[in-house]
């Protein structure tokens, strides 16, 4: 397990304007399969990717958001989503789609995946990372 | 002329969104439509200068804003929710469009 390595997807896009949210998406089910620590960041318009209430038969278009809510059964349980990013767009963690995980070493209790952080801790946690992925 | 402006770029990041605002008129129109939507909220830190565009009308393309998690309480005051149908009315009602990328 010494191979293990710290993988961040750094998402900072909104969501189907362009093809940059749904492709991490599927990069990080894809890294789910090489048994690596994945974490996700939601930073500037990238917090817009994880808004609940979606819905796409407007716009003809595969609505990916319940794929957020798989993730934690690929032991991807850290997604980190930038304080600063949601109050200039004037959203707070109401505005975000509940995405729970089962902890495996606490009896598989249901605790949330989404860990608000500020920018300063943002930076700490991308410092800490071996590989960063950038959409 | 009455001209209808079309915005499709979130204004968080790109400069499109202002250099739209910066470029309206009075008798004008302005359609959010893709990731322009994010434009119609308010309480965000672009919402006043989109609020400050007086007598501009202000429309948001429905499936768009629907497609992105935003419901109507959330927009901006007296910004019309229009559907492709209303989309096509702008353009018809309007002298010509001018498309803000």
């Amino acid at each position: 397990m010494s191979d293990v390595k710290k993988f961040m997807y750094v998402n900072r896009k909104a969501p189907y304007g362009t093809i940059y949210a749904l492709e991490s998406l599927e990069v990080v089910l894809i890294s789910a399969a090489f048994d690596q620590d994945v974490s996700l960041a939601f930073v500037d318009d990238g917090v817009y990717q994880i808004m609940k209430g979606t819905k796409t038969d407007g716009i003809g278009m595969k609505n990916f958001s319940p794929v957020y809510n798989a993730l934690g059964d690929y032991d991807i349980t850290k997604l980190y989503v930038e304080q600063e990013s949601l109050d200039e767009r004037g959203l707070t963690l109401d505005d975000l789609m509940d995405i729970k995980y089962e902890d495996e070493d606490d009896d598989w209790a249901e605790k949330p995946s989404i860990k608000v952080v500020s920018r300063k801790e943002m930076a700490d946690v991308m410092d800490q990372q071996d590989v960063l992925m950038s959409f | 002329m009455s001209m209808l402006h079309t915005i499709n770029k979130s204004p968080f990041e790109k400069t499109s969104f202002e250099a739209c605002l910066n470029h309206v008129n009075g008798d004008s129109s302005i359609l959010m439509i893709e990731d322009g939507v994010y434009g119609a909220m308010k309480g965000t830190a672009f919402s006043e200068k989109v609020a400050a565009t007086n007598g501009v009308a202000l429309y948001i393309l429905g499936p768009d804003m629907q497609a992105r998690g935003i419901s109507e309480d959330r927009l901006i005051d007296g910004v019309k929710v229009v559907d492709y149908a209303g989309f096509v009315d702008l353009v018809t009602e309007h002298d010509k469009v001018q498309a803000w990328l």
